[in-house]
């Protein structure tokens, strides 16, 4: 019953981290109508660019973000304005390609400066925990959860309380309508794009803190993405944390209770369930 | 009386298709003028023009005598040019306050939000009411409402509406053309597209009938007899 316990809360933390992995996906899926696909590569791209700045300031990961932040938005912001924008209403698969390309890009200019070696950023809070009653919380993990949940609350704010967030709204619901308020439609996808580097980045060097990772990891992490952007329903902020939820409890307690080598396996069996069910997600509007 | 706006020779392309052609004709300050056609005669294709959404492939645009073609949409807005677009195209998931909100988007409108979204909500309360629910949620008139309230918010010197009346009940066309006449009256310069020929010529407004892409008549509505209206509304 304790183990099952811990389970379930190690499911919750991991959904929180989850949800932070796939918010910037669901999000430039609703707003720029674009699939990422190199959405998990630019979140490991994070991770390296971590442990390059933990190596030059000797410090923590968590500490790196005030770097890592401002550079993924960059890079967001650099590559829609300069390649996406390019050829947006020229149908779905320019930009496919494109963040295909960028995908295989960043593998290997990772593989090529940081070669095939599994890296981690090394975290002093890893390994310590608290327990509560019988069951014991990995800081790490409890941590990671608030960070995600943390930036999704952030997120919501943003887009309803503030003039930008509210243009991406607009531009979401009726592009035309949104130039002719005024709204500079490029400059905004480009903020839009760099938001979701920057919640991408956070969600990176969180899970480089948690997990080893590899310069071809991103595939993992685009198909978690994938995944909460299903579940959660494409566009929908507060959907994508409820989704990020379902999926990490999923894995874990289906870990728990088929055993380590099912954990991945029930997560995709909880998505396919749902794409039969609520192909829509879960609070698609 | 000067121009506030003059459209000179202007075509307009989608792709190859020439949507409008050789188009010429000007808004005086503070005046109504109205723009009549059959669908697809050029007239949502020159008001896209005149906002700077689909650029003129020639000719020229002034307002206030500043030459205006080929600027970005938000330049034009922030001159003081707002659209009220065919089918509204409100954010239909955004809520009432939100879409006027949006219409204050510009630099200029941003410092005055608050009270034009007072002045909003009372030329059309209804809109205080429903100011939390989504406006894809409201009935086509308030929709119209919001999408006028939204074009106010921009705090412009003339509005283009383009088909107001357009799936609205006889009795809300009546209202929403009483406000319409309210705002000229307050100042506000105004080109109203319309497909419905009788409720045109009802005010006596400068006119302009497009027909395939080209203006081919204008005068006072009051001037023109029924006939030379529908001959040139037809192309007989």
């Amino acid at each position: 019953m304790d183990g099952m316990i811990q389970a379930i809360i190690q499911g919750l933390l991991l959904g929180g981290l989850y949800a932070a992995v796939g918010l910037g996906m669901s999000m430039i899926f609703g707003i720029v109508k674009i699939t990422n696909l190199a959405h998990g590569d630019f979140l490991v791209l994070a991770c390296y660019i971590s442990l390059l700045f933990m190596g030059v300031f000797h410090s923590s990961p968590l500490t790196t973000l005030i770097v890592v932040v401002p550079i993924m938005f960059f890079i967001g912001f650099g590559v829609q304005r300069t390649m996406l924008n390019k050829v947006i209403g020229r149908g779905d698969e320019p930009p496919l390609l494109i963040t295909f390309g960028i995908s295989i890009i960043i593998q290997n200019l990772l593989l090529y400066f940081f070669t095939a070696n599994a890296q981690k950023l090394a975290s002093p809070l890893l390994l310590k925990s608290f327990s509560a009653g019988t069951v014991s919380i990995p800081v790490l993990y409890l941590i990671s959860c608030i960070i995600g949940v943390a930036i999704i609350l952030a997120l919501g704010v943003f887009m309803k309380g503030t003039y930008l967030g509210k243009a991406i709204r607009a531009t979401s619901d009726d592009t035309e309508a949104a130039t002719l308020m005024g709204v500079n439609i490029k400059s905004t996808f480009g903020v839009a794009m760099g938001i979701s580097m920057v919640t991408a980045g956070v969600a990176g060097v969180l899970i480089g803190s948690l997990f080893n990772f590899y310069p071809s990891s991103g595939s993992t992490y685009l198909i978690v993405a994938f995944a909460v952007v299903v579940i959660g329903g494409i566009g929908s902020i507060y959907g994508t944390l409820w989704a990020g939820i379902i999926f990490g409890l999923a894995q874990v307690v289906g870990g728990f209770v088929f055993g380590a080598a099912f954990q991945q396996l029930v997560g995709y069996a909880v998505l396919l369930i749902m794409l039969i069910v609520r192909p829509q997600g879960l609070f698609s509007k | 009386m000067s121009d506030l706006l003059r459209v000179e020779n202007v075509d307009v392309f989608y792709g190859d298709f020439q949507a409008v052609q050789q188009a010429s004709f000007a808004v005086p300050d503070k005046e109504i003028v109205s723009i009549i056609g059959t669908n697809g005669a050029g007239k949502t294709t020159l008001m896209r023009a005149i906002g700077g959404v689909l650029p003129a492939k020639n000719g020229r645009i002034y307002f206030e005598d500043v030459d205006i073609t080929g600027w970005p949409t938000h330049k034009i807005v922030d001159l003081g040019i707002s659209q009220v677009p065919e089918g509204r195209k409100l954010f239909g998931r955004m809520s009432v306050k939100d879409n006027l909100i949006m219409g204050s988007y510009t630099p200029r409108a941003r410092k005055n939000a608050k009270g034009e979204l007072e002045k909003v909500y009372e030329l059309f309360p209804i809109l205080k009411e429903k100011s939390t629910q989504s406006a894809g949620s409201l009935s086509g008139g308030q929709q119209q409402m919001v999408a006028i309230g939204r074009a106010l918010m921009s705090e412009p010197k003339l509005i283009c509406f383009d088909e107001i009346s357009l799936g609205l009940a006889p009795t809300v066309i009546k209202d929403i053309y009483a406000k319409v006449r309210e705002l000229n009256n307050g100042g506000i310069t105004i080109i109203i597209v319309e497909q419905d020929v009788k409720r045109s010529l009802k005010a006596c407004v400068e006119a302009f009938v497009m027909l395939k892409g080209k203006v081919v008549l204008s005068g006072k509505t009051c001037e023109l007899t029924e006939d030379e209206v529908s001959k040139a509304y037809f192309g007989m």
